[in-house]
Parts: structure tokens; sequence; C-alpha cells
């Protein structure tokens, strides 16, 4: 490297020494970190309600304290300042040691919950221990550890939206998108399905239900222990089986088609919620190269096809035992799967064939087939469903895809491969509410005319890996099927050139360059190829 | 197959060799001794605040040039033989063109002041710029920055970063003189030192005062005041940057001089961009525009010329942007910064919010002529649809509300500005 680029990234560092009330902030939130620790290797604290106040304080007051300290007494605007030089947010060692910390929790958390206190026919022990008296209070039982992960995940988005308000105040999209994940992780991932649970008993047996989980993320929505609870729990239970239908059905492409999908994914979605928080600080870290842009398309629009394959067959598994309780049976829920499918197909390559790639085109010609081909070969030839048990389906998509892809992976990397790594490669619902964005929407984010100066703080900013810049000095509009609509795009652009909105939808994609200010015969040229 | 040689890889240049290609199967070489690749000048600042690196300014990936038949060269030419269509380079080397495009772009202007050259004094064009920036700042402590305009008020957005402390000499009595009118400049002004940046008002350099290494120590005001420091920045302004082609037969005079199709007085050679000069000025623009749009305008139009499509420069109605920390700034149309015969101002400020408009009309036919907005997007569109209609101002102050760019669940400003708009109409009835 030539000297030069070893002085921009050495001795380009802002001055960033902590101020004494930043020194005092972190070692408060060490503290209450440190109660955890001693939990988790036993160490028996008197009164555990006293001690998991005073940690989870510590860590509030020293995170909410550390953001005060930051961004209060700056005037609002952009604070991205130094992002690049420091070593945590430019995948520097502090970086590496936070994602190692991170994955290491996450493959203890879904594989050896034992060592955090988890016991088999015993009281918890350990962290979980800490957590049950919170837990008690919530739900009436003891804790588990998805309960101390749910507490945890819940807290991170509280404190870090906080941060993230402050650092935003100055545009209204982002404190009242930011108030809603915050509401919604709180409220709806957190409080309710406790609650929901000490209503549980004889004649309730609600299954662990967050509500704004729409199948596909919530794969499991559909399992037999799922529907004979939902099923066994009166009217109640009927009306939330079928919120859960309709909200895939018609909740989510009515919203989708309104508003984007922003709707969900950085508005409600408790994943997206944790990347818009506690993620926010890695956003710029996302791939931007046009590679990049063809493996997401291609591994996201796979899993979405394991999943309906997994639930299909999922269901059909257990459909006819019970012909009293499922009126659907075998052959009319394949039948019915198989028309569904179609109908999405033949709509897409009639009516949007010439807003689909090339290779999207063959990619769904591909599954299309391969999916009737399997459920063809069924009703012929009488073979096991999609040549696997379902069981090992299931297994194979809650191991690979629930529990490495989306929390190992999707978490634990953000100082490595940014915030949303999970949502944009990973998550099936991501995909069908983009391919719901990109076909049949109302949102866009428009450009305004000819103002880009191709300064290129959209594209690092975007949390999705899309190249903004590359619309923007066009003069396009983007209408990206990836797109969450957090708004920072327009917040970084120093020229006004973005707008988040939803309009007509005539107009809204716009292929050909249409930069204002110039010569109109010019610009009929230049578009004439 | 004929070869088209561009030197200078900055939006025009690039732009006409995207074109070229576009519409064409030409051999295409661009030439820069600044960097191998296209990178967008206009995010320098960013580079040195930590919002990106280097290699994120370049708006294409470094496969997309070979995949698009242009190939690119890091070389510095120091002569051209027009007779012969010849270039060379400092290093010797012969690169011979059937159509040559000049878009060197701009170089920093300095006034000629004493002790200009000492180390420690630059601008901020290029990525040299940058890198000496950097070298430059390490152990800084005041900056001294000469002008207030868009380049001065990057570089003290920069420095502050660093937390350097910096002053600014501004000829005129507030920010930005040569282009907003006051209330806008003091707007800005006031902004500005909310920042923590020192303002000096009607204050101009006289001269710089070097160290025992040769190095910047100090500079004194004309109004004799030393300021001690160990950079000065130097933003007044930047000129083309054509000393290598000075005593050759191309004709030039601040810029190349070029006609609407962009071709200078010899055969097969063309300018576009900050270099070039029009032989006349184009409405009230100037004759050199160094602004990032018409370079892109100028290589679109240069390189339907060179496929066989003579076309001219013919650029629009005016319109720019710019960022003021914090504050945002969008211009359509003409807002003249001096009180100009038969026409009228009209001007809405929302003080808490930093926020402003400044509208002008011509006082007689009420036809709405500019706008100058600050910390408010307006729908370039639908402005520029106003300007070539010249509509009225009273019909620009009734679709206000269309203009709005601002983000979702932005304060709405229209009604306020139609109700302040007919309260001056009848305070002046």
């Amino acid at each position: 490297m030539s000297r030069v680029q070893y002085n921009m990234a050495l001795s380009g560092q802002p001055p960033q020494e902590l101020t004494v009330a930043q020194k005092v902030f972190v070692f408060v939130g060490m503290l209450g970190l440190l109660v955890f620790l001693l939990a988790t290797f036993n160490f028996q604290f008197p009164n555990k309600t006293l001690w998991l106040s005073l940690s989870l304080g510590a860590i509030s007051v020293g995170t909410i304290g550390f953001s005060w300290s930051l961004y209060a007494n700056k005037s609002s605007g952009i604070k991205n300042d130094g992002v690049w030089f420091k070593s945590l947010t430019s995948r520097g060692l502090w970086a590496w040691v936070f994602g190692i910390l991170i994955t290491l929790f996450y493959v203890v958390l879904y594989f050896f919950p034992q060592y955090l206190g988890l016991n088999a026919d015993a009281e918890n022990t350990g962290l979980i221990a800490l957590f049950d008296p919170l837990s008690k209070m919530l739900s009436g039982n003891p804790a588990s550890q998805w309960f101390v992960y749910g507490t945890l995940y819940t807290l991170s988005i509280l404190l870090f939206g906080i941060k993230f308000i402050w650092k935003y105040r100055h545009s209204r999209y982002e404190i009242i998108r930011t108030i809603s994940v915050m509401f919604f992780q709180t409220a709806f991932a957190f409080i309710i399905p406790e609650l929901m649970a000490r209503l549980n008993g004889e004649s309730l047996q609600l299954p662990y239900y967050d509500l704004k989980n729409i199948w596909p993320l919530n794969y499991y929505n559909f399992e037999q222990y799922r529907i004979d609870g939902f099923l066994n729990s009166g009217t109640i239970g009927l009306a939330l089986l079928i919120f859960g239908v309709i909200s895939i059905f018609v909740i989510t492409p009515i919203l989708t088609y309104k508003y984007g999908k922003r709707w969900y994914c950085s508005w409600v979605c408790g994943c997206g919620g944790l990347a818009e928080t506690a993620g926010d600080p890695f956003r710029h870290l996302s791939d931007k190269r046009q590679v990049a842009w063809k493996v997401e398309r291609w591994i996201v629009h796979s899993v979405v096809v394991f999943v309906t394959l997994m639930t299909t067959a999922v269901i059909y598994s257990y459909l006819d035992y019970d012909a009293a309780k499922y009126w659907l049976n075998k052959d009319v829920f394949l039948g019915f799967v198989a028309l569904l499918l179609t109908l999405v197909f033949g709509w897409a390559m009639l009516f949007r064939r010439e807003e689909l790639q090339k290779d999207a085109q063959y990619g769904a010609i591909g599954y299309f087939v391969i999916i009737l081909g399997l459920i063809g070969i069924h009703f012929f030839f009488g073979n096991q469903l999609f040549l696997f048990q379902a069981e090992t389906l299931r297994k194979t998509y809650a191991f690979l895809i629930g529990s490495v892809f989306s929390g190992v992976i999707g978490v634990g990397f953000y100082p490595i491969f940014g915030s949303r790594v999970w949502c944009r490669f990973g998550c099936p619902m991501a995909a069908i509410l983009g391919f719901q964005q990109r076909l049949f929407s109302k949102f866009r984010i428009s450009t305004n005319g000819g103002q880009c100066i191709s300064c290129g703080n959209c594209s690092i900013y975007c949390e999705m890996g899309i190249d903004v810049r590359s619309y923007a000095q066009k003069g396009q509009n983007i209408v990206r099927s990836s797109c969450v609509g957090c708004g920072i795009c327009a917040e970084v652009c120093p020229r006004g050139v973005l707008k988040l909105e939803n309009d007509s939808p005539n107009g809204r994609i716009n292929p050909k360059d249409v930069l204002l200010g110039n010569d109109v015969d010019l610009m009929n040229y230049v578009n004439q190829k | 197959m004929s070869h088209v040689v561009i030197i200078g890889n900055g939006i025009a240049g690039i732009t006409a060799a995207r074109h070229i290609r576009k519409f064409s199967d030409k051999k295409i070489t661009v030439i820069s001794a600044e960097t191998e690749y296209f990178f967008s000048r206009t995010a320098l600042m960013y580079v040195f605040m930590g919002h990106m690196k280097l290699e994120h300014t370049q708006p294409y990936e470094n496969w997309f040039w070979e995949k698009n038949r242009i190939e690119l060269k890091q070389a510095y030419i120091d002569e051209v033989d027009f007779k012969n269509k010849a270039l060379f380079s400092v290093e010797g080397e012969e690169i011979t063109y059937d159509q040559l495009i000049l878009a060197t772009g701009s170089v920093t202007n300095f006034r000629g002041w004493k002790g200009q050259e000492l180390k420690g004094v630059q601008g901020l064009v290029s990525k040299q710029d940058l890198e000496l920036l950097e070298e430059n700042s390490a152990n800084l402590t005041h900056a001294v920055i000469v002008g207030g305009g868009l380049i001065g008020v990057e570089l003290a957005e920069m420095l502050h970063t660093r937390n350097i402390e910096v002053t600014m000499l501004v000829r005129e009595n507030h920010f930005w003189g040569s282009v907003l009118p006051a209330e806008e400049g003091k707007l800005i002004s006031d902004h500005i030192q909310q920042h923590g940046i020192n303002l000096l008002f009607e204050t101009e350099l006289d001269e710089i005062i070097p160290d025992e290494n040769k190095h910047v120590k100090a500079i004194t005001t004309k109004d004799r005041k030393q300021i001690d420091c160990q950079l000065v920045g130097v933003a007044t302004g930047v000129k083309p940057n054509i000393s290598f082609l000075k005593n050759t037969e191309l004709e030039t005079e601040i810029g190349i001089l070029v006609n609407r199709n962009l071709e200078t007085n010899i055969p097969d050679v063309y300018a576009i961009g900050d270099c070039a000069q029009q032989r006349e000025a184009i409405g009230n623009r100037k004759s050199v525009e160094a602004v990032w749009y018409t370079g892109r305008m100028m290589g679109e139009a240069v390189a339907q010329t060179i496929c066989g499509n003579p076309a001219a420069y013919n650029p629009g109605n005016w319109f720019n942007s710019a960022k003021f920390f914090d504050i945002e700034y969008q211009t359509y149309g003409w807002v003249f910064p001096k009180k100009k015969e038969g026409v009228t101002d009209f001007y809405w400020e929302d003080k808490k919010n930093q926020r402003a408009l400044h509208f002008q009309y011509k006082t007689n036919s009420k036809e709405f002529l500019g706008i100058n907005a600050f910390g408010i997007r307006l729908r370039h569109e639908v402005v520029d649809t106003w300007l070539t209609e010249k509509i009225s101002i009273e019909n620009v102050i009734q679709q206000l509300p269309k203009a709005n760019f601002d983000k979702e669940f932005s304060k709405k400003f229209s009604k306020q500005v139609q109700k302040s708009f007919q309260q001056s109409q009848l305070q002046k009835a």
C-alpha cells in the first residue's frame, strides 16, 4: 500500500478519547453485566429480584447515559463522523471481539442452554434463575433461556432505540418509526405472549404467540402442536389461528401495497427492530457489490422455497389423522397449495414479466416446475411427499435457517457484515414482502430530478446493500424488493435528492434516464438506446 | 475504428465516455493523473470526516470499465501536438487520438498572495489535496480559511470534526455574499458560528507568514490583524486546469473557449466540464460553470456530437444545491443576491427550525423568477415546471404544497408561507 493510504487509515483519526462522563457510564453498564456474569457462574445472589433490578437498571443507565453524552450536547443533524475510523465500526479488533462474543452467546443460547442454567426436571440455576422473579411476575412460570433472551432483546431495542432517537432527532420519520418498533417489541413480542401464557389452563392451551410474527417468519406456526393448541382453546384459539392465516394472505398484501414492506420490516418486525437500533452503528458494513445482490436473490428466494416445502410437508403429515378436527384432507390441501403457487406464478409471469430480471424468470420457472413436479410425483406414484420426511425437513429448517442463519450469523456477525444480513439474505418473510413491494405497491424512493452529485452517502449507509446512488445519479426512482424503508438514505443525502413516499403506481418505475434541467431533445436522444 | 481520447476522469469526462460507448463502437481511452478510477470529488469531505472510505466515492465498480471497453490510463499529459493529434505524458509516452475531449477540471485559484507557496497553504479540489490535508492536519491546532463559499464551509466542517479551531475570512458582510442575499447569508452565518467557527466578515487575506521551516506560522489580514495558524485553506474559488495548454494554438481565455456544441477552435478537439468556457454565456449562467451536473450534461451533449448527431449544450433552468453543516440548501431559477431593478423579493423564515424560503419575481408581471430553500427540500420537477411555464408568484405560493419534497412526517411549511405572503401583499397595498 502506498504511504498515503496508510496515512488515511491510521493518522486519519478524529479525537475519540472518552470523556469523564462516558467513562463513568461505561463503568456503570459494565457493573450490570458483571452481575450476569457472576450469576452465570452460579454466584448465589441473596435477593434475586433486587439484583436483577439493579443489574438491568445499571445497564440501562450506562447505555442511556452514554448516548446522552454522545449526542445531547451536539446540534441535531447527521452524526457519522469517524464511523470508518473507529475500530468497532470499521471491522477492526473491537468489531471482531464483539462479533465473536455475541456469536458464542448465540451458540450457547441455542445449543447449550444448560450452561446458562437450564436444568431438565429441576429448578433453574445460574443466569436463567436470576430471571425467574421477572418471569413469574409476568407469566407465572419460571424463566427459560428464551425468556432471558427475550428480556435482553427487548431491553436492547428499547435502550438503543433511545440512542437512535437521540442520534436522528432532527427527523420525525425516524423518531416515529423507532417508537413503533420499540412498542411492537415490548408489547407484542414480550409482554402479551407472557400474559397469554398466564391465561392458559384447562380450557385454554394457547401456544406462545407473538402476534406480529407472521408465517413464514414464524415457520413453526402451523405445526401440529400449535394447531392443536389453537383448536383446543375455543373461540380465542380459533380467532388466533384465523388471524395467523389472514395475516399472510390478506393483511400483509394490503399493507405492503399501500406502504411498501417497510410497514413490517422497519416499523414492526423484531429482527428489523434490533437491526435498526442496536445494529444501527453497523449499517454501513453491508456489501454493496453487484455480485452480492445476485447472491442475495438466489439465497433468499431459495429459503422461501425451502420454507414453503417444509410447511406444506409438515401440515400434510398431520392432516387426516383426526378427521373431526381437520376437515381439510391431504389431497385437498395439496391441491390448494398447487393452485395458489400456480396463480402467483402465472400472475407474475403474465403481468409482471418485464420487471423480472432474466435470472429471476429462470429461477421462478425452475422452482415452480420442481414444486409442482414433486406434488405430481406424489399424486401419481404415492411416494414420500417431497422425498423427505416432513420431520427431517422441519428439523433441518429449524436448525439451519431458524437458529444458525437468523441468530448466530444474523446477529452475531453485525460488526462484520452489517446489521441486516439475515433480513437480506435469509428472511423468507422479507422475500415475500419484497416480491409484493417490487411488483405490486405504491411505495418507492423518489429521486429528485438532477440534484444528485454521486457522493455515495446513500449507498454506504444502506443497510440492505442497495446501491442507491446507481439509481439516483440517473434520476431513477428506487424500487427494489429488498428496501426496508428505514429512510436513512434520505437522511444522509446532503442534497435533498431522496424521498420515501407512497404515490400512484403509475410512473413509479422509470427505467430511462430522466435528469431534469437538461435539454429535452438531448434527453430524447440519450434515451433512444 | 476511431480513437476517442478523453483527458480527465471527472463527471464530465466519464459521462462522455459512457455515452460514447452507448452509441458507438469507438475505441475510448480516459486519461487521468489524479486517480485510476472515477470517483466523486464532491465526496472528498466525507472521506476526511470518516463517513466513508475513498473507494466508496467510486460510483462504478472496478469491473465496469473493462466490461464496457473503456480503457483507463493513469498518466500526466503535459504536452499536446494538435497538428499530429498526439499527446505526450510526463514520462514521455506518446498517445495518438482521432478525437480529443478535454475534461481537465479545475484547480484552486490562488490569488497571488505573498507566502502562498508555503507548506501548509492548500485548496481542496483533488484527491491529492485531500492527502495533503491529512498530512497538514496532523499537528494542527488552528486553521484559517480564506473565502466564504462552498469549499470554505466544507473545509471548516471537515477540520471541525478533528477539533481544530477554524477561523474563516469572509470578504462580504455575510457568508457567501456573491450568491446569497443578505437574509439567508445571515441565517447561514449564524448557523456556522453556532458550530464554533470564527467568522471574520469584511476581512481579506494580506500575507502569509512563514516559520523557519517555510511552513505557515500566521497570516495577516488587510486590516493588519495577525492570526496565528498552521494551515491556510484557500477557498477563494477554482479556475480551469489548462496551464499545460497555454502557448498552443488552442484558444483559451479563463478556460478553453468553446461554442454551444462544445467544439474548440481546433477540429476534432472538444472541451467540457469545469475547464470549458462558453464564448457567449448562456442566459444568466457564468461562461465557466464549475458545477457537477453541468459537467454531466456537457458530457452527454459532446457524446452525441462525436457519435454523429451534433448536439448543443443546452442547459435548462438553473438549479443547484449544497449543505452548510446541518442546513441543506437548494436553489431553482435565479435569486439575485443584490437588489435588482424590477425584481421583488418575498422572504420567509422559520427561525426556530432554521428554515427559510426566498422567492424573487418580476415586480410588474409577477412572473416567478427563482427560489432559495434552506432546511426545506423542494421537488425539482415541480419548480422546474413553474419556471418553464413562467407562472405568477401567486400561483407558486398557492401550489407550494406540491413542491414539498421533505421527508414524510416533516413539519409542513406551506400554510405559514402562504399566510406570510398574504400579509406582505397587504402591507404593500
